[in-house]
């Protein structure tokens, strides 16, 4: 399904055209079609394993697509070789669901990495820098402990310092709400807003927290089966006629998503026991 | 990939052995097919790791930091078990020298099997149990932590950064540590020999010294750690890049790393030894 019109266009960072993904004989992504935004939090969301992540790692380059275009500012990115590919990444950043902090290091190193790795500034520079970064997520004070020291809350907050140390076009965050206590979670959400309109950032969040994401995402895909299903802003698709949307938005157990697991009826299943017993004897 | 099988709908008690031996076929197939995507894919990985080498020379420092890790804390094993060897060389290289009355050429005994076949082989043997073991289970928990994966989006090549300097590592300190061992297995050898069993100091250097020559025995013994620090380092990293990022891939990966670097640095030593001391 195309993206509409009014949104699709020059103002998108991240093409993807017609992309097609399989793993082994299972066809994740049977011709996706999506238009990221240039400064604007874009959500795509859909139940557990449609391969939200996957897709993550097909923008990023990780992975390769058996067909399609995936184009980020113009690069068309499977196309690109392994020294063109690392320029690209430079100027993304990504947040990993664990943080994915380099454990030997400690969060200021974490945070230094990539701008001593990619930069030739010196280290007075980069201290002023990493403590810049870390002041925006709030944990300036936290700048000598080690990774395993932090909480899963905490851990994130560091990577997301770290994402942004090289000040990239746009960031992308694999399910960043995922077993996160009320207060961090809220605090991430509204980090994750406010360095969007701070920074001018292209913000991906990938995730199945509904409200959460509804809550900052100025535009949501809704994936499953391999498709786009549906596609708009949060107020479209929170008043949107299709069942299996209002299912998902409002997170109702039952619905075109079945709660029951395909099994024989109950009846005939509970007898069978029965008759066996009586078999036995 | 293709794979058939015989249909088990119509199987019949008449046809279970063969459609068993069809089962079997194709699982061995299957096996055989695997094995040779593994050393495809292992070869593939190790090209790339020889192309980043070269841009290590500007960062001598992240070798060195392997060097120490791999290397250095290495040496307690190797010397501990280089002395043991080399005393135990003494003992039963005197006992069986004795009833000949070649007792006096036990210096040369020790040495030449230190310095032609135990110091490169059991030094790897070891190294493949310490230092192998470790860089497969850190690279693999690197894996499974999603870090080089992290890595990779910070635009930093996880080869380059990670897998290389562990592989220089570990390539350079092999033959350091098989020349340690085959030194402390002498000095070993020489405290049993001459310290508690008599043979004569005179005797046991000077024999040695005559008879190692340099670049039949000692420049060969060198090359044969280089190979096997080549080969050890090799299968350490690659299954530990390689490894399901589970903790129960990653401890099969480190199983593996031990024991085929224990086959491969056997199997290597044999085909070197023809060549080199051999008429083959």
């Amino acid at each position: 399904m195309p993206a509409s019109p009014e949104h699709s266009g020059n103002d998108s960072l991240v093409k993807v055209r017609g992309m097609r993904f399989a793993r082994g004989t299972r066809w994740i992504f049977d011709g996706v079609d999506l238009d990221i935004q240039r400064g604007k939090v874009t959500a795509i969301m859909g139940p557990s394993g449609t391969g939200k992540t996957t897709l993550l790692r097909l923008i990023g380059g990780q992975l390769k697509p058996h067909a399609g275009s995936i184009r980020v500012d113009g690069e068309e990115v499977p196309r690109l070789r392994h020294d063109a590919l690392y320029r690209l990444r430079k100027r993304m950043g990504m947040l990993f669901q664990s943080g994915a902090l380099l454990t030997d290091l400690s969060v200021f190193d974490n945070v230094a990495f990539p701008l001593r790795e990619h930069t030739r500034l010196p280290e007075v520079m980069i201290r002023d820098l990493v403590l810049m970064k870390l002041q925006a997520v709030g944990l300036r004070g936290a700048r000598d402990l080690m990774p395993s020291q932090l909480s899963g809350g905490m851990a994130r907050r560091v990577a997301l310092a770290r994402a942004i140390a090289l000040d990239p076009m746009m960031i992308m965050y694999d399910e960043p709400f995922g077993g996160q206590d009320p207060i961090s979670m809220g605090a991430l959400v509204q980090l994750i807003r406010l360095l969007n309109d701070a920074l001018n950032l292209t913000s991906i969040i990938v995730s199945h927290d509904v409200q959460e994401t509804a809550a900052i995402a100025d535009y949501i895909y809704l994936l499953s089966g391999g498709r786009v299903v549906e596609h708009g802003t949060p107020e479209a698709l929170n008043r949107s006629p299709s069942p299996w949307v209002n299912q998902f938005m409002h997170g109702l157990p039952d619905g075109p998503v079945p709660f029951h697991y395909q099994a024989p009826p109950y009846r005939d299943d509970l007898l069978a026991g029965v008759q066996a017993g009586r078999d036995r004897r | 990939m293709t794979c058939w099988r015989v249909s088990r709908l119509d199987a019949t008690d008449d046809d279970t052995d063969a459609g068993d031996v069809m089962d079997w076929l194709q699982r061995l197939g299957h096996g055989a097919l695997g094995v040779f995507e593994r050393l495809g894919r292992g070869n593939l990985f190790l090209l790339q790791v020889l192309a980043g080498l070269p841009g290590l020379l500007l960062r001598p420092r992240l070798v060195i930091l392997q060097m120490h890790s791999v290397g250095v804390l290495s040496l307690v094993i190797i010397v501990v078990s280089g002395l043991f060897v080399g005393m135990v060389l003494g003992l039963q290289g005197y006992n069986t020298l004795v009833d000949f009355g070649a007792a006096e050429s036990l210096g040369v005994v020790v040495a030449l099997s230190l310095v032609r076949e135990l110091g490169p082989v059991v030094a790897a043997l070891l190294f493949a149990g310490r230092a192998g073991s470790a860089l497969t289970a850190e690279i693999g928990l690197m894996k499974a932590t999603e870090q080089l994966s992290g890595m990779e989006m910070m635009a930093v090549d996880p080869i380059r950064q990670v897998i290389g300097p562990r592989f220089l590592a570990g390539f350079l300190s092999m033959p350091l540590l098989a020349a340690i061992f085959s030194a402390v297995g002498v000095i070993g050898g020489y405290f049993v020999g001459v310290g508690l069993l008599g043979v004569d100091s005179g005797a046991f250097w000077s024999q040695m010294q005559d008879k190692v020559d340099l670049h039949e025995d000692i420049y060969n013994g060198v090359i044969k750690s280089l190979v096997f620090g080549f080969a050890a380092t090799w299968i350490a990293v690659f299954e530990g890049y390689d490894a399901m990022p589970t903790s129960e891939g990653v401890s099969r990966a480190t199983t593996r790393t031990v024991v085929h670097t224990a086959l491969a640095v056997l199997g290597l030593d044999f085909v070197l030894t023809a060549l080199m001391f051999g008429d083959i």
